[in-house]
């Protein structure tokens, strides 16, 4: 579903991605975990073609139309109503949002007040709603629960495993390899623009999978 | 160093020229023509070329490109200011004031601003890799107006003639002051190229020395 | 990227951005005001014995419509800005052309709305007819507006994220402005002073002619702002 080959990447001197190649099938997520500065943003971003490779390949079956990226942007206009934000941003996809998707939230009460009049939280599952209103199927998540509270945290989770249920493939990068674990099929530490592990998590607890990093990247 | 050879080269060539055809059309003051002529060829045509070379920078993306790009554009800068501040020392004697418009000088300003711009848009950016992308834009926008303000300048001209005495417009020129002329103009191009050799030169070693920008908070 | 596809995504953008402006009303306030302020400073500075007002109305005007335009050309990308969306935009499967075309679209209505709002103002505090003119006053203004709309917006999307963003978007933009804001007070001019249309006939074609290249020239040029 979505595959990358031979991906080289340099800003300046920095080498951001050194030879990179795997794929994702179908129902995996694959969680990458790495330092600040490894490459891993960059690499979303080549998967997502914000960014194109100096050499190699990204490839996603069915192009930008069915990518969702969940990252620290809300993306989100502060005028607007959330019905409104989520309308726009549907209609770029060219669908409508879909009818439950402010009830599997809990949004439902909050849909036409402006997002600039909503806590935090509110604007938090209001910022999962938009990445996913046009029903994605191969996701992109960019430390996607840093300073979520524990309500969008689990909704979140929620909707991710609803994604893979329905057959959907994730890329998740994070530094923080407990919270990352939980939801992997898939396991990669990188360093410096390499994967230096990959392979299927197959059974491994996070502290597990936290050690094997550890020693991985010191 | 060849620029310093072909500099003294050329500065001794001016002075020559200077000194030996004594014409006396206008005086002494006219002798300017023969830096400021030139002066106004390369000015455009230096903003041409940056324009060429920045068009060739966003299809082959070679960094190399953008310095001969910005190095034009520091020697076009260069004689546009020439070109500003002969035509006035020209203009006083002859017409009693320091600024006209007429359609010479109106250039000059035009092509002074262009380059200011350009420098200013290349010291405002941080990032290598857009102040590269962002100056090639700038710098075809800048190409393609070059025509448009010389046609309309010239055209301005003859439907408002100045209230004052215009310079004489050169198509006859008695032989000597020709070849001057064609003289100064040849010194002037190899002050181009000498300049922006040098311009080039200084560029590819200070750029590596530059900081990096981060990778994973892009 | 197919057109029907390029103009419903840049109504969508265009629109998008509209209804922001509409919701916050403080742009066009704002400019409102600023026009205002500015026409009273020209009133102050000039000396009724000297010259009449209708040879200065077509500088005021376009001096007063430059300036907002200026003002105005930034907001449009510092909405995606503070917003973050920008990223939001160039991950969805709309041709980067529509970003552009959606903004300039929604740059366009926000300065025409001033200029709706300048010339009326205009005729009372200087007291000039205009109405008589409307038509072809009407003409130059849309064709010189397009003309540094187009490339405002193309290098406001540069300059946004740079530290001095609202002092360098009018020192690039600068030369580009001079030519059609030039042609436009000449043609201002001649409308005003009564003389045929023909007269002015040139002006509106190297106006026309501008226009049709630098829109033409953004629109290619705009990816490249935005695409890493």
């Amino acid at each position: 579903m979505l595959r990358a080959e031979g991906l080289k990447h340099r800003f300046g001197a920095v080498r951001a991605l050194d030879d990179v190649s795997f794929s994702v099938q179908p129902g995996q997520t694959l969680a990458v975990f790495g330092p600040n500065g490894a490459g891993k943003t960059t690499l979303l971003k080549v998967l997502a073609g914000l960014i194109q490779p100096q050499r190699g390949r990204a490839h996603v079956e069915g192009g930008r139309r069915v990518i969702g990226w969940i990252g620290h942007q809300p993306q989100l206009y502060g005028q607007l109503t959330v019905r409104e934000n989520l309308r726009f941003w549907a209609s770029l996809y060219d669908v409508s949002p879909p009818g439950d998707l402010l009830a599997r939230l809990g949004l439902d009460d909050h849909a036409d007040r402006p997002v600039r009049a909503l806590s935090r939280g509110l604007v938090q599952r209001v910022a999962i709603a938009r990445a996913l209103v046009h029903d994605p199927t191969v996701l992109l998540l960019d430390e996607p629960f840093t300073g979520l509270d524990r309500v969008a945290a689990e909704a979140l989770r929620r909707l991710l495993g609803d994604v893979m249920k329905q057959g959907g493939a994730s890329v998740l990068v994070t530094h923080n390899v407990e919270e990352g674990t939980e939801l992997a099929t898939d396991v990669a530490f990188m360093r410096a623009g390499r994967f230096v592990h990959f392979a299927p998590r197959a059974g491994r607890g996070p502290e597990q999978v936290a050690e094997e990093y550890r020693n991985a990247i010191a | 160093m060849t620029a310093i050879a072909l500099l003294l080269l050329a500065g001794v060539y001016v002075r020559a020229l200077v000194y030996t055809p004594v014409e006396r059309l206008q005086g002494l003051a006219q002798k300017i023509y023969y830096l400021h002529v030139p002066a106004a060829v390369w000015a455009e045509t230096a903003m041409i070329i940056v324009g060429i070379a920045s068009t060739f920078y966003l299809f082959l993306k070679d960094p190399r490109l953008d310095r001969f790009a910005y190095a034009s554009a520091e020697v076009g800068t260069v004689f546009a200011v020439l070109m500003l501040t002969t035509g006035p020392l020209w203009g006083k004697p002859i017409w009693g004031t320091w600024w006209t418009w007429d359609a010479r000088l109106t250039l000059a300003l035009f092509l002074f601003l262009l380059y200011v711009g350009y420098l200013l848009l290349r010291s405002a950016v941080a990032d290598p890799s857009s102040r590269a992308r962002f100056a090639a834009v700038l710098g075809i926008c800048g190409m393609v107006l070059v025509p448009f303000v010389h046609f309309s300048v010239y055209l301005f001209r003859t439907l408002h003639p100045m209230p004052i005495l215009l310079k004489p417009s050169p198509p006859s020129l008695p032989a000597s002051m020709l070849t001057t002329l064609l003289m100064s103009l040849g010194v002037f191009t190899l002050l181009y190229v000498g300049f922006v050799t040098q311009r080039y030169a200084l560029g590819s070693v200070s750029e590596p020395l530059e900081p990096m920008r981060g990778t994973d908070n892009a | 990227m197919r057109s029907p596809d390029l103009l419903r995504h840049a109504w969508t953008v265009a629109s998008k951005d509209l209804l922001v402006e509409f919701r916050s009303r403080t742009g066009i306030l704002s400019a409102a005001v600023f026009v205002v302020l500015v026409l009273m400073v020209f009133n102050f500075g000039r000396d009724p014995t000297a010259v009449s007002n209708v040879v200065l109305v077509p500088s005021i005007l376009w001096v007063t419509f430059t300036f907002a335009a200026i003002l105005a050309l930034n907001r449009a990308f510092q909405l995606e800005l503070e917003n973050q969306a920008l990223d939001g935009l160039l991950l969805a499967p709309i041709g980067r052309g529509s970003i552009y075309l959606g903004k300039l679209v929604a740059n366009l209505l926000f300065v025409a709305t001033v200029e709706v709002i300048g010339v009326p103002l205009v005729a009372l505090f200087f007291n000039v007819e205009v109405w008589s003119h409307i038509g072809p006053l009407g003409g130059i203004i849309a064709l010189a507006t397009i003309g540094f709309v187009a490339i405002g917006t193309l290098f406001s999307a540069m300059t946004v994220r740079t530290r001095f963003a609202e002092l360098l978007l009018p020192a690039v933009l600068l030369p580009f402005m001079i030519l059609p804001l030039a042609w436009a007070t000449l043609a201002t001019t001649s409308v005003f002073a009564g003389r045929p249309l023909s007269e002015m006939a040139g002006w509106l074609k190297m106006l026309a002619g501008y226009d049709m290249v630098f829109v033409v020239l953004s629109l290619l040029l705009f990816p490249a702002t935005v695409n890493e």
